[in-house]
């Protein structure tokens, strides 16, 4: 049995100050309901991953206020928030993929969700801050850009990484950015924009960070059988492992790479019975410019430490080897924590049915990897037309 | 939002870690269960305060409110020499911070609850020469 996705829908990432949370919810599940030609009746349960609605909004039980906005109340199905930091998203699709494939649904949406913009700066740095430890790395002062900045700072150190390869990761994301409607910057930047912006944690900028954001997305998804009849263009999620790290930085041997991105990634291609060399088309985390290229190494499409050569060589743009997110990333495209991951499931979705537009890349399997916090959670899906 | 500090005080304060009595292995920040050997392992708390060295470090330059005041400020990553790991803050000049760069642990204030007025320690670190 497989499970493919058969409709998707997302809001423009970004500030979006005349929303409200269950509006962009709603606006987003509409979409993919649109996109999948469903009344709604269809649905038999909801996955929602959402990080912090306690604090960002202080509302919980997100799961099912998220039914009830979304006209599924008297249908009375499960719904359920998944949360798993900033992999929550990943995570949703995950447990709505094994619910189809344990049988017991033809159809269910997962969906991730976050209103970010009704709290100040310093507190959704603190917010972004417990994904990490927050007793050994939160009570000294190490917020989330500040973790990334010390694997930053390693990885130059080893691998002569510079910053100036950081910064054209930032670079890239912007420029694919132009050609995605959603995406919350859509300007090209220069490699002078990167560097002379100023420091949030050494050797990070303010151009190496994906802003926060605002923003909804939703796939549905449904059984082989079920899918056939809906559409013609299914997309099938071939696999999709999740794994797990220290969530601490100081008690991993190695901070240069992440031990759950390589560990949930060999077991996806195994399942799928691929190698890195057959992924046409990639969506990774970059919340932090050093992320993508950390990720280019722990997915295999280089080896260890060469992952600022592929950015320099140009290998990840769009029309090279490997183009990795041809949607802007986390860094253009904007991360809204809990939605990013279904977001990444959305632009494979676009991308391997040909609907991409003007960012399309030619490419029958593709992969998504959302991360959460500093690498104490990973997602990797293997997506295939 | 500092955790609830003085449940942890003595493990900030003297750096106590724990030790795995079957696999020798030294954890900081203490753990009840060993990772390598889980039920087999048997743990022991031990203190760890050592000089050590700087192998990865940033200047921070935004924080968050509990920090803010404090800006720019130093986050390290700290190999103390019995092969322990920590994050931690290095009070020294910004300028002279390195790779490399031998440290020593110190008895430090860390912040303030601004409500009650609390006032939390834990360890530091200085430059050793
Ligand atoms: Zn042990």
């Amino acid at each position: 049995m497989r499970v493919a996705i058969v409709g998707v829908g997302q809001t423009k990432f970004g500030e979006l100050w005349d929303k409200g949370f269950r509006d962009i919810v709603i606006e987003a599940g509409i979409e993919a309901l649109e996109d999948a030609n469903l009344s709604g009746d269809e649905i038999e349960a909801l996955y929602i991953g959402n990080m912090s609605g306690g604090r960002y909004l202080g509302q919980e039980h997100i799961s099912a206020l998220i039914a009830d906005y979304s006209g599924l109340t008297e249908l009375h199905i499960p719904s359920v928030r998944v949360e798993t930091g900033d992999a929550s998203g990943g995570s949703a699709l995950r447990e709505a993929y094994l619910a189809v494939l344990s049988g017991m649904y033809d159809v269910v949406i997962a969906a991730g969700a976050e209103k970010v913009t009704d709290v100040g700066p310093e507190l959704a740095m603190d917010i972004m801050a417990s994904t990490a430890d927050r007793e050994w790395e939160g009570f000294v002062g190490a917020t989330l850009p500040a973790l990334y900045a010390l694997i930053a700072k390693m990885h130059m150190e080893r691998y002569s990484t510079r910053e100036e390869d950081l910064a054209m990761v930032a670079v890239k994301n912007h420029k694919n950015a132009i050609n995605n409607p959603k995406a919350q910057f859509r300007r090209e930047i220069s490699i002078d924009t990167v560097m002379n912006s100023p420091y949030i944690a050494e050797p990070l900028k303010v151009f190496d960070c994906a802003p926060i954001s605002d923003g909804a997305s939703v796939v549905i998804l449904a059984s082989e059988e079920m899918a056939r009849k809906l559409t013609d263009t299914p997309v099938y999620i071939d696999s999709i492992v999740q794994a797990s790290d220290y969530v601490a930085l100081q008690s991993r041997e190695d901070i240069t790479t992440m031990k759950s991105v390589v560990y949930s990634a060999r077991k996806a291609y195994k399942l799928s019975r691929i190698s890195p060399n057959d992924v046409d088309v990639a969506e990774v985390h970059d919340s932090f410019t050093i992320a993508e290229i950390m990720a280019y190494e722990d997915l295999g499409f280089c080896k260890k430490g060469e992952g600022a050569k592929l950015i320099r060589e140009g290998e990840t743009e769009i029309g090279g080897r490997i183009p990795v997110n041809p949607s802007g990333g986390l860094k253009a495209c904007g991360h809204a924590v809990g939605a990013t991951g279904i977001r990444q499931a959305v632009e494979i979705t676009l991308q391997l049915r040909g609907d991409a537009g003007k960012r399309q890349v030619d490419a029958e399997i593709g992969l998504a990897l959302n991360i959460g916090g500093t690498g104490g959670t990973a997602v990797v899906t293997i997506f295939r037309r | 939002m500092l955790p609830r500090f003085w449940r942890k005080i003595k493990y900030r304060y003297n750096l106590i870690g724990s030790k795995c009595k079957n696999c020798e292995t030294l954890y900081y920040p203490p753990r009840n269960i060993c990772p390598k050997c889980r039920r087999r392992g048997e743990m022991e708390e031990l203190e760890l305060w050592d000089e050590g060295r700087v192998i990865s470090y940033t200047i921070v330059h935004e924080t968050s409110d509990d920090f803010k005041l404090n800006v720019p400020y130093i986050i390290a990553l700290i190999k103390l020499e019995n092969g322990v790991i920590i994050t931690s803050q290095v009070v020294c000049n910004p300028s002279e911070i390195k790779i490399g760069m031998k440290v020593k642990p110190v008895f430090r204030k860390y912040g303030e609850d601004g409500e009650d007025g609390v006032i939390y320690y834990g360890t530091k670190f200085v430059p050793a020469d």
